[in-house]
């Protein structure tokens, strides 16, 4: 069964508290067929640890990278997932839509 | 995301209250809006879409673009009458992801042995309804059979506005049931929300094909009240 958005961000929250460097990714924006809705959740930590989704496995990788930037840089990013992109072949996703994920640091 | 905004954010939902939060792409400024706020924002009428509908979604707007993110209370679902179908029902709707409360001041029946990992509350209605913070991102059921049982409840469920409604009985026993809640003060408009008899009519014989055709009505209720405010 999927995690339920509210558990993302209470882990979100307590990640952060624990001391842990977080960053928060959501999914802003679709077109064409996306597996997850706009708003979806994924948290990540400064060690690569994350929960949640916001791809359903596709660009969960790249999203994870981008966000250990996040977390040295403190500067949010907004990151562009599709088959048109120049990277499809390794980070696309397969079922053919464009996701939109902004990435910020929580601190 | 500043963790003051997340901490508030994080209470929020946890008080089953909707809420919204507010991005700026290009600057990353940020503000939490409480739904009870949201008419007094400088973006109320943007808000109030968003809330309505439980979506999130970008926005231009007068200020530049902002990302407008929603959470509504996951949905939750109060049954009166720790009986049979309770018994299927609760187990369904906890995989649909609602927060499960059953209600019965029978003790026999509203007993841990017959639902196990279940909330059970063997109280009457005006005892434990109150606690649940029931509001409109609940659904209620309403099984028991018996009036002193469920019209409470049912008055309940109405006056807090639950997105679904419904009550077990023949055409027959909700006839007299309405009768019974109109004498109690109810207005027409309101009764009308009652899904009486329960239950998508899918031909449904025991208390299992019972239990999901309710659940498959309250999901048709939870999911196309969208398309519905849309077309209105």
């Amino acid at each position: 069964m999927l995690s339920r958005d509210e558990d993302i961000l209470k882990a979100a929250e307590d990640w952060r508290k624990a001391g842990r460097g977080v960053a928060l990714a959501t999914v802003v924006e679709t077109w064409g067929s996306a597996p997850r809705p706009v708003g979806s959740n994924l948290v990540i930590d400064n060690e690569g640890n994350f929960l949640g989704s916001v791809s359903g496995g596709c660009v969960e990788g790249a999203v994870v990278t981008e966000a250990i930037d996040v977390i040295d840089s403190g500067k949010p990013k907004m990151l562009e997932f599709g088959v048109a992109d120049e990277q499809a072949w390794n980070v696309g996703l397969s079922c053919g839509g464009t996701i939109r994920v902004y990435v910020e640091k929580v601190g | 995301m500043k963790l003051e905004i997340l901490q508030a954010l994080n209470a929020e939902r946890a008080a089953r209250r909707a809420v919204a939060v507010v991005t700026d792409i290009a600057s990353g400024e940020q503000r939490l809006v409480k739904a009870a706020d949201a008419g007094k924002d400088l973006l109320a009428d943007v808000l109030d879409k968003h809330l309505r509908m439980a979506k999130s979604g970008m926005e231009e707007t007068a200020q530049g673009k902002v990302f407008v993110t929603v959470h509504v209370p996951s949905p939750q679902l109060v049954i009166t009458g720790a009986v049979h179908i309770s018994q299927v029902l609760a187990p369904i709707a906890k995989l649909l992801d609602y927060d499960v409360t059953i209600i019965d001041p029978r003790t026999a029946f509203a007993s841990p042995e017959r639902f196990p990992d279940v909330k059970v509350v063997a109280e009457w209605p005006d005892v434990a309804l109150p606690p649940l913070n029931v509001d409109r991102y609940t659904a209620f059921v309403a099984v028991t059979h018996d009036p002193k049982i469920d019209d409470p409840a049912l008055i309940h469920a109405l006056e807090r506005d639950c997105f679904y409604i419904g009550a077990l009985g023949s055409r027959k026993t909700n006839a007299k049931r309405l009768a019974r809640l109109k004498e109690a003060g109810l207005r027409d408009d309101q009764l009308s929300r009652i899904h009486a008899p329960i239950g998508l009519d899918i031909g449904a014989v025991s208390p299992a094909e019972i239990a999901v055709s309710i659940m498959a009505e309250i999901t048709q209720r939870l999911r196309q009240k969208v398309d519905k405010a849309e077309a209105a």
